[in-house]
Parts: C-alpha cells; sequence; structure tokens
C-alpha cells in the first residue's frame, strides 16, 4: 500500500490545504488548529475528535471568545499518514500560525509531529491515553498516561477480582510493547512468576484469533484464576471479542480488561458477546453527573445525531481546550511561552465531577473508573479511584525510567532529569 | 436501603397477598427488595429470597435480571420489562406481566448486573432447573451446579440421583456428585471423586485437579492420583487440540479462498491485475449491514437475502468498473494496476463519506453464533463452520458454471485464444465485462461472510488484497484449483506455526516461504498447460 501515500495522500492533503487557506482570513481572530485525520485508517476514530473541537470553539464563541476576539478552527486532514502529520503541523503553525494546537491519535503520528513542534516552539495538546516515557515543552498530555489506566486496572483485577494469572495480549506496535513492559514489571513486582505471565502480539488488523483464544483457554484452565490485559488495537478487537464468545469464554470465567475499547468503538458491533468484559477509561459516557449530562445533550445537539455517544479522548479534549482557554485568560496573550508557564496548575472541572489540574510533568490529574460492557454498548461503573490520580510520565516501573523526572517549573525546567545523575539530558528517553 | 424502608415495601407489597402462600410471600418480599435495591449486594441477597422462595415464577424473573432486560419505574419502584415504542418503552409487570402503558425513556432504569451477580445468578437459575422437565435443559442445570462449589448441594444432588430416570441426566449427577467432592474434605470420598472425572475435559475439573496435584495440605495418595488423572486428561485434551488446530487451519483457509476465488477469475482468467477487489468484497459486507436495516425484525433470515443483493451489486459495480476503466487498458498491466487502486481509493472514501468513517454494526444470526460440541471437550465454532461450508459451495457453483454453461464456455474460449474466438462470432467484450462481474460478485459474497467474521468499515477490503494475490499467485494463475488446494494449505500453515512463533512471526515465515516457492516454481501449484500459457 505504499503508492497510496506516495501517490494519492498528498493530491487530497493539498486540495484541503487550499480550502482550509480560502476560509482563513478574518481580522482579529485567534486561529486554533485541528489536526485530526479524517481520511485513512484512523478516521474512524478521530473525526469524533474533530467534532468535538469544533463544537468547544463554536461554544467558546457563543461566550465571547477569548481577550475580546473570536476564536477560528484551521482544520487539516493528516490522512492516517505519519509524515504527513509532520508536515500539517508545520503548516499550521507557520503559515496558518495557530495559537495552539489539538490533535493526534497513534503514539507515532505524535512522535512524528514532536520535532516540529519543539523547533517552531507551538503547543500541541494530544488527548488519547499512551505508554508514556515522554514529556515535552511543547506537548500537553491530557489522556492517560499508563499509570492512570493499566496499572489501576491490574489492581483492580488482582486485589478485587483475585487474578493471579495473566495474559498480556496487545497489538504489535509500540504502545502495547511499552505498556506491556511495565505491567509485566508491575506485576514481577508483586510477586507473580514468570509461569503465569503470557505474552502474546498481534499484528494490525487481526481477524483470525481462534488458535490465541484456545490458547488463552487453555492457559486458563491451570486452576488460578485468569484475565486478560488488552491492548489490542481497535479493529482487531471485533473478532477477537467474537471469537471469545463462539468458543464459549464469558466474562466470568475469563474476563477481559481492554485500554483501547470505548463507547465509541462499542457503538459499531454486536455488543452481544463483550457483555461483562471490562474497560479502564478516565471517563465514561454513562456516569451520573450535571456537567457530564450537558456535554452529552449539547454533543447531539451539535453532531444532530441522539444516538451519537461521547468518550474517554473527547473529554480529554473537553479539559484541555478549558484549561488552554483559561491559561490563555490568565497570561492575557496567547504567545506559547506565557501560556506554557501560565498553564501548570491550571485547574478546570472535568464531565465526572472531579477537577483536573496541569501537573509541572505536562500530564494532568485523572480519576480512573472499571466499567463493564453492557449490552447497549455503555458501561456500568463497578469501580474507582478514591480521588484523582497526577498522570506521571516516566513510569516507576521501567530500570531505564524509574529515576526520571519530569518538571517544566523553574528552575528544574526539563522534561527527562535523572534525579541520581542530576543530569538534564535530550527530551526522549529512549 | 435502610431497615425501615425495607419493612415498609415489603408491607406495601404483602397487604394485596395476605391471603397468599409462604413460598409467594417470600418471592414478592424479593421482587420488593429487588426493585428498591441500591447495592449489587442488596441485589444479591434479594435474587436470593426470590430464587430460595422456589415460587413458579422465580426462575423466569431471574432469567430476565440475568439478561439485562429488568427495570424499575422511576416513580413507583416496580420492576418492569420493556420494548421499544414510538415514545420511550411499553412496559410491563415484570411479575405479573400487566400492561402498564409507555413511559418515556428517562422514567424507567435498568436493574444492573455485575460478573460477580451474573454467576451467583446463574447458579440460583441452575438451582431452579434442577427439576426442569427437559433432560437436556436438566442436564445443564446440574453440570452448573457441579461447578459451583457449594457443598451443601450434594445433599440435594443424592436425592435427584435417587428418582432420577434419565441416563444421561443420572451420568450428569454423578459427574456433579464427584466434581463438588474435588472440594471435599473427606480423603476417601475425594479419591474416588478423582477417579470418576478422569473421563471430564472441562476447564473446571482441570484447574480443580491442577490445584489438588500441588496442593500441600493434601495426602500423598491424593497427590498421585490427581496427577495421574490430569495426564489422562491432558492427552485427550492434546489429540482434541490436534483436531481443532486442523479445522482452525480448514476454516482460516477457507476465508482465504472465498477472497481469492473471485480475483482467481479477475486475475488468474482475465490476467487483470485488480487492485480494488478488495473493496468488491468490502461493498459485499456493506449491502449485509443495509439488509439488515432494512429488515430488523428478520436477522436470522437476512443473510439470504443479503447474499444475492451482495453478488449483484458487487457484480454491477464490477461492470462498470470493466467497461468504465479496464477495458481500455487490456495489456497494459501497470496501468490497469494504478488505476484500479484509484478505484479502491475512491470506492473506499463514497463508503466513508455516505456510511460515516466509523464500523457499521451487522449482527451475527443466533444460529450462526455459538459452537457444537462433537464430545465433551472437542467443540466447533458454527460460524466458521458454516463458512467453511459456504466457500466450498461457491467454489462448487463456480466450477459448474464454467464447466457447463454457455457462458463458462464462452469464457474459457476468450481467455485460450481470443482472435479464434472472435472470429467463432464470440462477443469477446461481452464476455471480458461478464466475466469480470462473475469476479465482483463473488468478491461480494466473500464480503457477506466476513462480514460474520470482523469489522464491518472503509478499510475491510485492505486487509484481505495481499492475502488474495498471495493464495492466487501459490495456487498457480488461472486455476482454479490450484486456488483451493493454495488457500487451505496456507490456512492450515500458518495455524501450525501460530501456537509456537507467534500470530507475527508466523505471517512472516508465510511470507518467506512464499518467496522461496516461486523461485522455484514462478507458475505456483498448478500450473497452466499449452501454448498460450507459455506464450
Amino acid at each position: 500500500m505504499k503508492i497510496n501515500s506516495l501517490l494519492i495522500k498528498p493530491l487530497a492533503a493539498a486540495t484541503f490545504a487550499a480550502l482550509s487557506i480560502g476560509t482563513a482570513y478574518g481580522q482579529d481572530t485567534i486561529k486554533v488548529g485541528i489536526l485530526h485525520s479524517l481520511s485513512g485508517t484512523m478516521a474512524i476514530s478521530e473525526t469524533t475528535l474533530k467534532d468535538t473541537m469544533l463544537m468547544m470553539i463554536a461554544d467558546q464563541n457563543a461566550k465571547g471568545g477569548l481577550l475580546g476576539k473570536k476564536l477560528e478552527a484551521v482544520v487539516v486532514d493528516p490522512a492516517s499518514d505519519w509524515p504527513l502529520f509532520a508536515e500539517k503541523a508545520r503548516e499550521l503553525i507557520e503559515v496558518q500560525k495557530v495559537a495552539a494546537v489539538f490533535g493526534c491519535w497513534t503514539s507515532v503520528s505524535r512522535k512524528s509531529v514532536l520535532p516540529v513542534f519543539e523547533e517552531l516552539d507551538s503547543l500541541l495538546f494530544y488527548p488519547v491515553q499512551y505508554e508514556g516515557e515522554e514529556s515535552s515543552k511543547n506537548v500537553f498530555y491530557t489522556g492517560a498516561a499508563p499509570n492512570q489506566q493499566a496499572i489501576p486496572a491490574v489492581d483492580y483485577l488482582m486485589n478485587d477480582i483475585g487474578v493471579k494469572r495473566w495474559v498480556l495480549a496487545g497489538t504489535d506496535y509500540v504502545y502495547p510493547r511499552t505498556t506491556n513492559r511495565i505491567l509485566e514489571a508491575y506485576l514481577k513486582s508483586k510477586g507473580v512468576a514468570d509461569a503465569d505471565i503470557m505474552i502474546n502480539y498481534t499484528p494490525f488488523g487481526h481477524s483470525d484469533w481462534q488458535s490465541i483464544i484456545a490458547q488463552i483457554k487453555t492457559f486458563g484452565s491451570a486452576g488460578k484464576k485468569t484475565a486478560v490485559v488488552s491492548t489490542i488495537n481497535g479493529d482487531a478487537n471485533v473478532p477477537f471479542y467474537k471469537e471469545l464468545g463462539n468458543q464459549g469464554i464469558s466474562a466470568e470465567d475469563i474476563p477481559v480488561v481492554a485500554f483501547s475499547v470505548g463507547e465509541e468503538e462499542l457503538s459499531g458491533i454486536d455488543t452481544k458477546p463483550l457483555v461483562g468484559h471490562l474497560a479502564a477509561w478516565n471517563y465514561f459516557m454513562s456516569i451520573d453527573d450535571s456537567t457530564n449530562d450537558a456535554f452529552i445533550s449539547e454533543w447531539t445537539k451539535f453532531i444532530k445525531n441522539p444516538k451519537r455517544v461521547t468518550n474517554d479522548p473527547m473529554e480529554a479534549h473537553y479539559i484541555g481546550f478549558k484549561m488552554w482557554a483559561e491559561a490563555v485568560t490568565k497570561a492575557g496573550t496567547t504567545d506559547p511561552d506565557k501560556v506554557q508557564e501560565a498553564i501548570i496548575g491550571v485547574s478546570v472541572p472535568n464531565l465526572t465531577g472531579g477537577i483536573a489540574t496541569m501537573m509541572p510533568n505536562h500530564h494532568i490529574t485523572k480519576p480512573v473508573f472499571i466499567g463493564e460492557i453492557q449490552d447497549d454498548g455503555q458501561f456500568e461503573v463497578v469501580w474507582q479511584t478514591a480521588g484523582t490520580v497526577p498522570g506521571d510520565a516516566w513510569s516507576d516501573f521501567l530500570p531505564g525510567s524509574r529515576d526520571i523526572t519530569a518538571d517544566w517549573q523553574p528552575p528544574l525546567a526539563c522534561g527527562n532529569y535523572n534525579v541520581k545523575t542530576g543530569k538534564c539530558s535530550g527530551q526522549n528517553f529512549q | 436501603m435502610t431497615k425501615p424502608a425495607i419493612i415498609a415495601a415489603v408491607l406495601a407489597w404483602l397487604l394485596p397477598w395476605a391471603s397468599a402462600s409462604a413460598a409467594e410471600e417470600d418471592f414478592h418480599q424479593g421482587v420488593a427488595a429487588l426493585a428498591s435495591a441500591a447495592s449489587y449486594a442488596d441485589k444479591e441477597a434479594a435474587a436470593a429470597t426470590i430464587a430460595g422462595s422456589g415460587y413458579p415464577r422465580a426462575e423466569a424473573l431471574l432469567s430476565t435480571l440475568l439478561e439485562g432486560e429488568l427495570y424499575t419505574t422511576r416513580d413507583g419502584g416496580r420492576l418492569v420489562t420493556t420494548a421499544d415504542a414510538a415514545q420511550g418503552y411499553a412496559i410491563r409487570d415484570a411479575v405479573t406481566d400487566e400492561d402498564l402503558g409507555s413511559v418515556g425513556r428517562r422514567d424507567v432504569s435498568r436493574v444492573t448486573v455485575n460478573n460477580q451477580l451474573r454467576g451467583t445468578l446463574r447458579s440460583m437459575i441452575a438451582g431452579l432447573k434442577l427439576r426442569h422437565e427437559d433432560p437436556a435443559e436438566r442436564s445443564a442445570a446440574i453440570s452448573n451446579v457441579g461447578e459451583s462449589e457449594d457443598l451443601a448441594m450434594l445433599a440435594t444432588l443424592e436425592q435427584l440421583l435417587s428418582s432420577e430416570q434419565d441416563g444421561g441426566v443420572r451420568d450428569a449427577i454423578a459427574m456433579a456428585i464427584a466434581t463438588l467432592n474435588l472440594d471435599s474434605t473427606d480423603a476417601a470420598a475425594r479419591l474416588a471423586a478423582i477417579e470418576i472425572v478422569r473421563a471430564n475435559v472441562g476447564a473446571h475439573v482441570r484447574s480443580k485437579l491442577t490445584a489438588l496435584a500441588s496442593d500441600a495440605a493434601a495426602d500423598e495418595a491424593t497427590r498421585a492420583a490427581a496427577i495421574s488423572a490430569l495426564s489422562a486428561i491432558e492427552r485427550r485434551v492434546a489429540v482434541y487440540e490436534l483436531v481443532q488446530m486442523a479445522f482452525f487451519g480448514l476454516s482460516l483457509g477457507s476465508i482465504l479462498v472465498l477472497a481469492a476465488i473471485g480475483l482467481s477469475v479477475t486475475f488468474g482468467i482475465m490476467g487483470v491485475i485488480n487492485m480494488a477487489h478488495g473493496e468488491l468484497m468490502m461493498l459485499g459486507a456493506y449491502t449485509t449491514y443495509v439488509v439488515q436495516t432494512l429488515m430488523p425484525n428478520a436477522i436470522g433470515a437476512s443473510l439470504f437475502v443479503a447474499m444475492p443483493a451482495a453478488f449483484l451489486i458487487a457484480a454491477l459495480v464490477g461492470i462498470a468498473i470493466e467497461r468504465g476503466i479496464v477495458r481500455t487498458l487490456y495489456a497494459r498491466p501497470l496501468e490497469t494496476l494504478l488505476a484500479t487502486f484509484g478505484v479502491s481509493l475512491v470506492l473506499q472514501q463514497t463508503v466513508r463519506t455516505i456510511f460515516s468513517p466509523l464500523n457499521r454494526s451487522v449482527i451475527t444470526p443466533d444460529w450462526l453464533s455459538g459452537s457444537i460440541e462433537l464430545v465433551p471437550g472437542l467443540a466447533i465454532t458454527l460460524n466458521r463452520l458454516y463458512i467453511l461450508g459456504f466457500s466450498l459451495l461457491v467454489f462448487a457453483a463456480l466450477l459448474v458454471v464454467l464447466r457447463y454453461t454457455r457462458f463458462g464456455l464462452e469464457m474459457r474460449a476468450v481467455t485460450q485464444n481470443r482472435a479464434m474466438a472472435r472470429a467463432m462470432g464470440i462477443r469477446t467484450d461481452r464476455v471480458d465485462a461478464l466475466t469480470f462481474g462473475l469476479g465482483a460478485g463473488i468478491a461480494g459474497l466473500a464480503g457477506v461472510a466476513l462480514s460474520q467474521l470482523t469489522n464491518v468499515g472503509p478499510n475491510l477490503g485492505q486487509a484481505y488484497i495481499v492475502d488474495s494475490f498471495m493464495v492466487v499467485v501459490f495456487g498457480g494463475v488461472g486455476s482454479l484449483w490450484g486456488t483451493l488446494v493454495s488457500g487451505l494449505s496456507l490456512g492450515v500453515a500458518s495455524k501450525l506455526i501460530e501456537p509456537a512463533a507467534g500470530a507475527v512471526m508466523a505471517k512472516i515465515f508465510v511470507l518467506l516461504f512464499l518467496i522461496v516457492f516461486i523461485q522455484k516454481r514462478p507458475r505456483g501449484l498448478f500450473p497452466q498447460k499449452g501454448r498460450a500459457a507459455e506464450s
């Protein structure tokens, strides 16, 4: 499929760029860049986030904009093509002169735009749960770090369900690999033996799960409660759960806790085989809270479809946008350096009745919820953390990153500071 | 819930039933408690009261709760079942089935259940079904009790055994008693139980035995017996696993065949490299989705409507592609490849625009879900079995069309010698269009099958296009039998490698093998013979 990216996508992208330039000339507006794929494989997840941002911006304008100016959304389409993400980011910052960019979904797209944001000193708000091991001066991570999703989920299974044997199943790319490395180290630190951990990776879009499920079934009949911790990526999940159901494994026998299955993904599938399986997120649409109710009704009205669902990354964008707006108001300017200083410590309400605060390491505080999938595609919360958990950029369970901290406030002002050697090295650890 | 509230609720319920029997009283007490339960513990207690009452309606009510179909009304705290109505829900009383009219969606809330409660409910229902009139239901309930680890049930089971007439059910009861006795503190009973469960390959028994085999508290004889029983079970399981693996391979192979067989017509017979083949499958899958949304009340039958519809739609699109684009590019394979690749992108984005980029939900009919148990411990999933049969059927039908119909004859004539065929009065361009349409239609049929296995989304086709070409090339371009053999053998091969090497490596090994194979035998497994093929 290489011809695809070589020939067609730049064309499509060029057309899109022309469109957005055409509408971009209004005096005295603050431009906000939206960098989400509207075509290609990732469009399934990212289109929703583009719409969320448009809604947030419209909402802010209805309230009078920011600093007395109207906000203006600049939408570009990086077409699920990682190098194109970097090009489009550069275009947003250099040509469109946006004040901040909200975007990216996959880790590889974030890694692709990272040098651009650092070079041109602009701001990126990244709304998706990710593997951690990163803290950039120019990026604000409003999704969950591993300690805000994976670790609490494992704790729940271990302490509340009594799980003794673990299957770590994931798609073969950076997020599952790093997350599973952290989880494996964590499980071992809790005294789980090597023989009780099974790790399995499958290619993207894997659809033939027969033998892997049979393997899991065998692994699970060794006399100890077994659970699957799934970092299986979006599209491969449907055949995975279908096969689980067909081979007669129910959530009571071997529960599966997933980190990438949310309301949006469930709305596209037959949920019968999934009922009772678990997911760990920082937000569920079903959470009973007045801000959440208001957000949901605003969203269904905006998208003109009463059946559309909300999900965790949407909440992350909601929080990210509110934080940025507040920081801009506080700093009195959209200048990235001033906003960076102002945003640390900013607190805004999240959608689940709590408060999200931007930490000095550019991650935020989040509550963690474990939900059981219901047959209407919603989640029933069965467990939650007592309060919010601050995001930890560098995992405490990996030997290399244990001694590293991130703090963007002076005097440290470093995203990769080794407390043992007292050195601040480049921003990317690996 | 506070105690006075419970009493009040119970009283409110009891008044009309003042003359009712004790069982009925207990039942309604449970119902009232369930309607106002706030926590899962409350719900469990209420369900236990309902189950304990032994009242005839208890089982039906608990099953409704287990299915997640029980609701409470927001005002009266009454248990109801719901059905979709024009505005909100039409509700009926869950106990009396009395029609209560319709209410808004937010006037009722679901009585939620979690995994723990589901497990408890299942064993409660099993307990209620122990005297069910259908022997199969009875057996299932008894095995469920066997796995409940509730030693108190032993007495009930013994009692059942003495009155049971049906031989199969008697065996089930004996097995359930033995399974429960694995937890017994009496060493002799445990030892006897181990001998009986030797014949049982169920996961529950295996985990119990594994635990016993390494249980330091158990005596030597028990441990040895557990180890020996376990190894006997494991030998049988190993044989089953081999059978199962062969089936997995054939099933994966059948999907490859189904995806490749249409391509083997367009690529193998016509020599057109059609990169939009995957998207034609996607159209078939979307047709299934549309058919299902058009007939929401007959999901079971929808697939039989979807098959001809998908064939027609994909075939029409195929013919349009052939007439519009491919026709002008015959004998220019590279340009055909690029043009059809463009078509595939256009089709993808069209679907994305019409149906949104999100996956669409295609429902699996009940007759396609689940698995059948050939012998205890060896189950075969139904959807895979049907798809295996379906792909063989499509293959046979295609062979018949090629061999015994006039169209098939013309098609073969055009393939073998175009100029001569034209000289004999065959309208070769019409045959070209129809052949392409046939290949595309079969891709549509493959799409219907895939909609039952994987996501129905704009990217569905991309996942299968590479594999399809692989199968056709390996089998020998132009040979239908080659496609069948190569698809099935590639499927079995990758399933044999997978458990040892993992899914990613299995894919790599298969590709490496293909590269080497094509070097040695460039024409595949079943090379075309004759002058046309040599040139």
